[in-house]
Order: structure tokens, then sequence, then C-alpha cells
């Protein structure tokens, strides 16, 4: 069925599929067999991206763009400096660098490389030579450029994207940025600029060059609740109990975290505002609380409990009132994630027939469904499609098998599943981005635990992190 | 006056010589008697010397020794001495003794044992010290020990299999001496932390410990031991006991562990 989707697809909007033999493998190159496997999940994956609700703009569908399709050709020269100013050379290098960055990341497009540039480059729409950026090799679609400049105690920064191959109707996209003239700032006017063109090209999809990423640092000497630009950039602590904070989710309207902390009590659910930017009371049920997951309206958390002696999965309010159990067997229940678009359903983590599983059920706690078949499976991502898990799974699991834990990709209609790491280490928690379009987790690949990103086929995976230990990142919902 | 002579005329002066030698004589006999007669009038005025005195009697020696010199109470050590010059030599509470000997003795309390040699030369003592002391009485009842120590002597962890929180069969016994403990410690509280090993992922191994914990909380229930006493955390892979990556270690790291609670 999935496959006839991107038969669907393919046929109806034109976009060249790659052939086995020249599509190049993510990750590492690999056996045929892994291939066969991956097969599907390129369909799936295709069918992510044009699943998503704008897919039919027309100008996404003729530009072509998503991940393991053709991408977009994007020329990015510098911004210029547009007044006689000395804070402009910092501020045009962390506006540069951060807009680069973004669009790099984006995983639609294919930027061009800069030695192909030609020698002008446009600082404003009169600079710009068409048919030097349009023809080979430049061979550009589309450009961006701009100028900044300081001023003051502010900084100006205009940004065009052109469709350099429409010369009667060039400028896809101007905008204009004023702020304080500062690093921090700029960077976040790129973040912006960066977005704006991605939700240009990408299909209407929002970017996610100002989402942010909660996690767990060791820096301070304990394991508290940080945050950090989604690339990485801007980390800071965020709780300072001074004993240890897991499992931190945002919520989607990023006023509060939720995490589970050692208190005196033992395990407890907690709830940082960030906008008050301090502790918020929230009830201690008893027992261990672990893995708050909230739900998409941001009305409801659900959580694993033991309040009664035994781990089981739990709803409640975001008050932490209305206490609801959901699940009544034996053994460990936790990890709760719910289904990002509907809100309806959960799926988590069940040691119920021993090793851990990853099962679904509905918001009540009916229909359970096991969607793992083998190995120790755990920590569930529910894509922000709906459509897809993504979890840690170490499929051969037991002695004399000393499989790795790598993040794989679960299509949940269909059960069928795709390998996304396979560098070694052991990697776990894998969290979304909001574009559905990038998966963030944690590895101990490069030798200590630290948080990476990648594309959700697995390319480009980057490390974020590099001081303490730093694990269990969560993505921001927007 | 000899001395004086000059050797080149010794033979024209021969007669001269003689005639001065036979008055030289005469001086001497005169000095000679002079000298005699004050001598002897010399000794006639003190009393006459003694006879000389015999060899004094030599002063005797002595040394007294105890090996060991602590002992515990009970126990003999062995004094030895040495003597030189006596004829009597006597210990006091053991008596007369040889000259030179050794001897074993079993004082009952520290005591100073005291050696008297007597000779015609004069007397010498010797001493030396035992010192016994009481052994350590038997541990009696040791009202010292506290709850805290009995229960961190008597209580023993229990250790679980890989991904597993029932009670092993091999760790029934000690749950049951466990259990036998607490409850005749009715008073101790308590708490069970419950641990795993590296492997797994944070969040499971947290919820894990908890049911390895509450699984080691129900086996003492049912055993007797009143829920109440028993407080039960998990700690999941966070407190590990032991940090290498071999499975001895793991297996360390997979238990219930009790904590004496104050």
């Amino acid at each position: 069925m999935i496959i006839a989707n991107l038969n669907f697809f393919m046929h109806r909007n034109t976009i060249k599929p790659y052939s086995d033999s020249t599509r190049p493998m993510p990750g590492k190159p690999c056996c045929s067999q892994t291939w066969s496997n991956l097969r599907p999940f390129l369909g799936l994956l295709v069918w992510l991206l044009l699943a998503i609700p704008s897919f039919a703009q027309q100008d996404w569908i003729r530009t072509g763009t998503g991940l393991a399709v053709e991408k977009i050709r994007l020329a990015v020269p510098d911004f210029k400096a547009s007044t006689n100013n000395a804070k402009n050379p910092d501020l045009l290098k962390a506006f540069n660098d951060t807009l680069s960055n973004d669009l790099d990341n984006a995983g639609i497009f294919e930027l061009v490389s800069k030695s192909f540039y030609p020698l002008e480059q446009p600082g404003q729409p009169a600079d710009v030579k068409f048919d030097t950026w349009s023809a080979p090799p430049p061979n550009a679609s589309m450009l961006a450029f701009g100028n900044l400049g300081a001023s003051g105690d502010n900084v100006t920064v205009q940004g065009w994207l052109y469709d350099v191959k429409n010369i009667s109707s060039p400028q896809v996209l101007g905008k204009q940025y004023q702020d304080t003239a500062t690093a921090d700032v700029v960077r976040v006017m790129a973040h912006k600029f960066a977005d704006e063109i991605i939700f240009r090209l990408g299909g209407g999809i929002q970017g996610i060059a100002e989402t942010r990423i909660y996690y767990v640092s060791t820096r301070s000497g304990q394991k508290e609740i940080w945050s950090m630009d989604y690339d990485g950039a801007n980390q800071h602590q965020i709780t300072h109990l001074g004993s240890d904070a897991l499992s931190p989710r945002i919520s989607p309207d990023n006023s509060r975290i939720a995490f589970s902390a050692l208190t005196k009590n033992g395990w407890d659910i907690m709830m940082y505002s960030l906008d008050l930017n301090r502790m918020v009371s929230f009830p201690h049920f008893g027992g261990t609380n672990l893995s708050p997951a909230w739900t998409p309206d941001g009305l409801h958390l659900a959580f694993s409990s033991s309040r009664t002696g035994d781990p089981e999965i739990y709803v409640v309010d975001a008050s932490g009132g209305d206490l609801k159990r959901l699940t009544t067997s034996h053994g460990p229940d936790v990890s709760p994630v719910w289904n990002q678009k509907t809100g309806a359903q959960i799926a988590w983590v069940s040691g119920r027939t021993g090793l851990p599983q990853i099962y679904t059920m509905e918001a009540d706690g009916t229909n359970v469904q096991r969607m793992t078949d083998q190995g120790y499976a755990v920590s569930p991502s529910w894509s922000p499609n709906g459509q897809f898990l993504a979890l840690a799974w170490i499929r051969k699991y037991g002695p004399g098998e000393p499989g790795a834990s790598d993040i794989y990709l679960m299509d949940i209609a269909s059960r069928q599943w795709a390998q996304l790491t396979h560098d070694g280490g052991r990697n776990d928690f894998p969290s979304w981005s909001p574009d559905g379009r990038h998966v963030i987790f944690q590895s101990n690949r490069s030798g200590s635990l630290q948080i990476w990103t990648m594309l959700a086929d697995g390319t480009k995976q980057t490390q974020l992190t590099f001081t303490g230990t730093n694990s269990q990142p969560n993505w921001s919902w927007k | 006056m000899t001395h004086n002579r000059e050797p080149g005329a010794q033979g024209e002066h021969r007669m001269e010589d003689k005639v001065k030698q036979g008055r030289m004589k005469w001086i001497m006999v005169v000095f000679a008697l002079g000298a005699i007669m004050t001598l002897g009038a010399c000794k006639k005025k003190v009393a006459p010397p003694p006879p000389p005195p015999p060899p004094p009697p030599a002063a005797p020696t002595a040394s007294l020794t105890a090996n060991p010199n602590t002992v515990q109470k009970g126990q003999a050590t062995t004094l030895t001495w040495e003597t030189t010059n006596a004829s009597d030599v006597n210990i006091d509470g053991i008596g007369a003794v040889k000259p030179s000997g050794s001897e074993e003795v079993t004082p009952s309390d520290s005591t100073t044992y005291h050696l008297t040699a007597k000779g015609p030369g004069g007397t010498q003592e010797a001493t030396a010290r035992v010192t016994v002391t009481t052994p350590p009485p038997p541990p009696p009842p040791k009202p010292s020990a506290t709850e805290e120590e009995l229960f961190a002597r008597n209580v023993k962890d229990i250790y679980f299999d890989y991904d597993k929180y029932d009670i092993r069969a091999d760790q029934s016994g000690p749950i049951q001496a466990d259990a036998q403990f607490l409850n005749q410690h009715s008073n101790v509280s308590f708490t069970l932390e419950g641990h795993c090993d590296e492997r797994g992922s944070t969040e499971y191994n947290l919820a894990l410990g908890d049911n390895r914990a509450n699984a080691v909380k129900n086996a003492l229930v049912q055993a007797g031991v009143n829920a109440s006493r028993i407080r039960t955390i998990s700690y999941g892979k966070e407190k590990p006991f032991c940090t290498e990556s071999n499975e001895p270690c793991w297996q360390q790291n997979r238990r219930g562990h009790f904590v004496y609670q104050r």
C-alpha cells in the first residue's frame, strides 16, 4: 500500500524516483538486504512528506522538495554590509553562518557550492544578474541574498528570495528585520528568514530554525534540565534542583517543561514554567513517577506511576487533577507518547511479556496493539503527521548477540520499519522535529553520551553537544 | 768530679787521683751514716705499718629477666636469672634458688619479682616486672551493637536476573533470612532500593527497578513483615554499585538493596 502511494505520487507529481542502484544509502554503505529493508521505507518517507497538508501547492510540486527526492538548488551568497559600522563584520558572520546552516539542515535544498558563485554577488535586488546564477556552473533555481547594517544600537537586515529562472517575476520573498545589534539577535533574524524560505519552498511546512531542544545535561555535576537552539547554539541550564532530573517534555505552547525528578518522596513529576522562570507545583502521586508526555492540545499529560506498587500508565490534566489509570498488566509500563496529530492514541513501552516492546492503545486504554515483534524496543516518539513512530530498538537481543541500540522508524499502519542509525554506539531517545523532517537523539558513539541530530531518512547525522554528558533530547512543538 | 778529668793528663796525675778517691770514700761513708741515722730516727716516730690486707672478697652481681614480661591471666612466663659471687640467692615468692637458672611462673596478678643475691662481697638485688593482663571477656550479649549495625550485618540484598523482577530461586533463602531478622526486630523501618544494570534504557530501567523493589517488598510482606515499615524507591541505572561493563558487575547492579531508616 505504501509503495502504491509512492507510485501514485510519483506519477501525479512527476517526482523522479531513485533507482536501487543510484540512490545513495543513508548512513554507511551496506548490504543489499538492508537496502531491501529500506525500500518500503523510502516510499513511506516520500509519502510522509507529500501527505503533509499543503502538498497541493504548485510551487512545491514543480520544484520538488522533501527528503529522498530531488532537492532545490539554492544559492546563498553572504549578505553584504549596508552601513559603515564597526559591528558589521561580527554580525554578518553570525548571520551568514546561521542562515546557511539552517538552509543546509533543512534537508530540502541542495546548496550550490560557493566555489561556483559568480564574482559579483548581490546585496540588493538591483545587483542581481540572473544569468550568472541560473546558468551553469551555479545552475541555481533559487537565490537568497540581502544585506545587514548596524547603526547605533540597532541592526537592520533585508533579505530576498529570488526564483532566478523566472526573470519577469523573480521575487518569492522579501523581508526586513530590525532589532538590537547583537550576535544573538541576528542569529534569530537568520533563523526567521531561513524559516520563511523553508516555508515557501518546503511545501508550506513551518521551518524549525526557531525551535528549541530540551535535554538532560550533567554539566553542573547533577542531571539537570537544559535547553539549546535546534542547531546546538545557545546552550543553557534551566533547572537547579541539585538532584537528578530526567525526561524533559516541553508543552506544545512552549510555556512549561514537565519532567521527572528525584525528590524526598522519590521520583515525582515536576513542572517548570518558562513564563515565570521557576518551578510550579504539581501533585505527588506516590510511588515512582516517570516520563510525562503532553497531549497536542496541552491539556493533559500521560505518565508512568507505580503508586499502586506496579508501574502503569496514567493520564492527568495539566494541573495534576483528574487522575485516570489506563493500563493494568503486571510489569514495567513506561514512556508514553501521544499521537501528535490526533491526540487520540498513546504509544508506550511495556515489559508485560518480558523484554520491553512498543504498544499502542486508544486514549481510554482500549485496543492495545503490540507494534514490535522482538528484541528490546523502547523510547517511542510519535511523528507530527501521526503516521510514524521513531523508536530505539535492539532487534537482536540476548546472550551472544550484542546487538546495538539503534534508531528506527516504524509505519504504524503497516508496522514496516527502517533502520536510521548504523554507526555503532548506543542510540536512544529519538524525538521528532515539528516539521517531521528531522529526528534528534542521544548516542554514545563518540565515546561519551551526547545529543545528535539527523534527517528523518538517517542522513546528515550531526553531533550537537560536546561538554559533559547530554541525553534525552525533546524537540519543541514549534 | 771524675767527669772533669781531661784525657791527656791521665798518667801524670794517677797518684794524686788515688788520694782524691780515698778522701771521697770518707765523705760518702759519712753521708751514708748520716742518712741511715736520719732514717732510723724517723721510723721510730710513726706506728708500725699493719700487715698487708687479704684481697677483698668480690661483690656479687645479679640479673633477672622475665620473658615474656606481659602475659594474659593464666599464662606462664619464664624468669631467668644469673648471679656471680653469691652464696645465697633468693627470689621473693619462690624461695632459695640456684645462683643461675630459670623457672616458669604463672602469676595471677601483675608481679614484680625480686631477687636477692648475698655473698661474701655483699648483697645485690635485681627485679623483673611481669604484667598480667585480663583477657577481653568473651562477647557477652553485646548491648553496644545498635539495631542499625545488626541490620547491616544480617539483612542481605536480593539479586535479580537480567530484565527480570521475579525473585530468583536461589534468592528465596536470603529473603526468608531477611524476613526472619526483620520480624525479630519489628521496630526497624527500612527502604528497599531497586537497581538495574547499565544496559537498558533510562526510563525503562527506572520502572524495572521499581518492580524489583516491590517484588522484594511483597515477598517480605508475605513472610509477615508489616508493609508500613517498608519504603520503596527505584534508582534504575542511576546509582550503580559497580561501573564496569561485564556480567559480574552487572549482577552486582541488578538488586534490591536494603537501607536502614533512622
